[in-house]
């Protein structure tokens, strides 16, 4: 009975693998994978379609690497000063605040982005347009950043007292308790916090669809429309015939979409052990 | 012949009413400069504590000698723990506690100190070994991090003397990078003494700190207890008897309440305590 509990998701997760790849492998009878990984994404043009997903790709790391920037420092700072130093009144409405800001659906965040945002960043830097990777990166820093604080202050929590007394005898101030021991104690959870946050900022959909412009450019600049993987999926699936090579390359993105995300967590793990062992070399 | 009697531990016995254990006076002073021949470290004033509106130390008043070991012992909830960690403001940690009186440490006001430079001239070792999530090396180099130091040479060096003077560093030299966790709870706690002599503290206060050891490892902390107090005042709480008697020179016996009861030098608490409290007590546990 639990072993069959136990393997449901693991069954579900094979169904998943097995028709995504089922439907994205016919892709290479209309496709090259060098076509596939190309620069132009021109899927409906007749006479010549284009199927190259490099520009998505790219969008998809823009932006996570935009929100990234933002969110880890700010998450980790707040959850620091939730988990540290905030009187007990204070945390407690920190953090109901914090998972209620998780909780929000994104299209609202999308909304929000799409209305306030776009037209601010469009004004005050004078772009044509307010629909960029610029802005989509910050709205996703807005949506990670209570992913990663609330998970951040929950590991940071979890340290023993017995660490932060035995550091306070030793004569610490309670800010070199938290930087010297509680910290690098909490690592591991920290890290989870941050993958956490990374993930919602790659797999977010919807309110990337509505503020980052959609345009399949290959770009390194923040202040260009972008187009993400899970947009370019979400924005392409309902009109596509089912059978084409436009439709079979829309499940190629998605399986290069899994490959990232997987990609990242082995890059975490492999960086927690690292460290975790680089941290008791020091 | 008559042994010297602790004016301290008299007025408890005849004064109940008024609750006053003693004030510490000239004649008090004089007492424990003739009877324990050593200069005093610390000394309590009309010290009471609360644990919100709870009392946990009740007017406290006692001096703790440079020289020796001195125990602090008593049935559970006496208030023996709350006592060590007013000494080095511990306590401050816990939400909600508060002390009031006086506490001199060579003639300045604990109480109104620095919490964290205070901490830095009175070690501590707890209940249960609490080495940090790290390397042997960097749990024994803590302190001085703490204080600055950046200089390698520097840092081995007070890390290997530390080590020597727990006693742990044959067993551990090889391999100080290796996480503290890796070591037994008894060598675990002489870590954490190791750690915090490293700073060189004035006084070392251990608070039951073999109360989660086997008898091989608690005696090995009872002779470093001893040895070190060659070098530096140290504070020992301990429900274990034997334990006090064999370790300590002085001693000082609280009751429920958070009452001082008695204080004096081991033999003689032991040998003719004075408070009928005391007696009872030590008897109960010897039976």
């Amino acid at each position: 009975m639990f072993l069959f509990l136990a393997s449901v998701s693991l069954i579900a997760l094979a169904f998943i693998l097995y028709f995504i790849l089922r439907e994205a492998v016919p892709v290479f009878r209309g496709a090259t994978i060098q076509e596939l990984l190309g620069p132009k994404w021109r899927p409906t043009y007749e006479a010549a379609p284009r199927y190259g997903i490099l520009p998505m790709i790219g969008g998809t790391l823009l932006v996570t690497i935009g929100s990234m920037a933002l969110a880890i420092p700010l998450g980790l700072a707040a959850a620091t000063f939730i988990a540290e130093m905030a009187p007990g009144w204070l945390k407690d409405i920190a953090k109901t605040a914090l998972e209620l800001l998780a909780s929000i659906p994104s299209v609202v965040y999308g909304f929000f982005g799409l209305m306030i945002l776009s037209p601010y960043i469009r004004d005050s830097l004078g772009l044509l347009t307010g629909q960029t990777a610029l802005t989509a990166s910050l709205l996703l820093a807005v949506m990670a950043l209570p992913t990663i604080a609330s998970l951040a202050e929950d590991a940071l929590t979890a340290v023993p007292r017995s660490y932060r007394e035995a550091s306070a005898a030793m004569g610490a101030t309670h800010w070199e308790t938290t930087w010297r021991v509680t910290i690098p104690s909490a690592f591991s959870g920290l890290i989870g916090a941050v993958i956490l946050g990374m993930g919602r900022s790659v797999g977010e959909t919807m309110a990337v669809l509505m503020v980052a412009g959609n345009s399949p450019q290959l770009t390194f600049s923040f202040l260009k429309s972008i187009r993400t993987l899970t947009s370019g999926i979400a924005l392409d699936i309902a009109e596509t015939p089912s059978g084409t090579t436009h439709f079979h390359a829309l499940f190629f993105m998605g399986v290069v979409l899994l490959v990232i995300t997987l990609a990242m967590n082995w890059i975490a793990e492999w960086f927690r052990g690292r460290l975790a062992k680089g941290h008791l070399k020091r | 012949m008559v042994t010297p009697v602790s004016p301290i531990a008299q007025p408890a016995a005849h004064d109940v009413k008024s609750q006053k254990v003693c004030r510490l006076d000239e004649v008090t002073r004089a007492w424990i400069k003739k009877n324990i021949e050593s200069e005093i470290i610390i000394e309590a004033e009309n010290l009471d504590f609360y644990y919100g509106k709870v009392q946990a130390l009740r007017d406290v008043s006692m001096c703790i000698p440079i020289d020796g070991v001195t125990a602090v012992m008593g049935p559970s909830g006496c208030g023996k723990s709350t006592f060590l960690r007013t000494l080095n403001r511990m306590y401050e940690l816990t939400p909600g506690a508060h002390a009031q009186g006086r506490v001199s440490f060579l003639g300045q006001d604990l109480l109104k100190a620095d919490p964290a430079a205070i901490r830095h001239h009175i070690g501590m070792v707890f209940q249960r070994p609490n080495p940090f999530p790290k390397s042997i090396y960097e749990n024994v180099a803590y302190g001085l991090r703490i204080e600055g130091v950046r200089r390698r040479s520097a840092l081995s060096d007070s890390v290997e003397e530390s080590l020597r003077h727990a006693g742990l560093w044959t067993e551990v030299k090889d391999r100080l990078r290796q996480s503290a966790f890796g070591l037994s709870g008894g060598q675990q706690q002489r870590l954490c003494v190791a750690r915090a002599i490293a700073v060189r503290p004035k006084v070392l206060l251990m608070d039951e700190p073999c109360s989660s050891l086997d008898p091989k490892a608690s005696a090995r902390i009872e002779d470093l207890a001893r040895e070190l107090s060659d070098e530096l005042t140290v504070i020992i709480v301990t429900h274990n008897l034997q334990q006090a008697a064999r370790v300590s020179d002085n001693v000082a016996v609280f009751m429920a309440g958070g009452e001082l009861a008695e204080f004096g030098t081991t033999r003689q608490v032991f040998d003719d305590p004075q408070d009928p409290r005391v007696a009872d007590y030590l008897r109960g546990r010897f039976g």
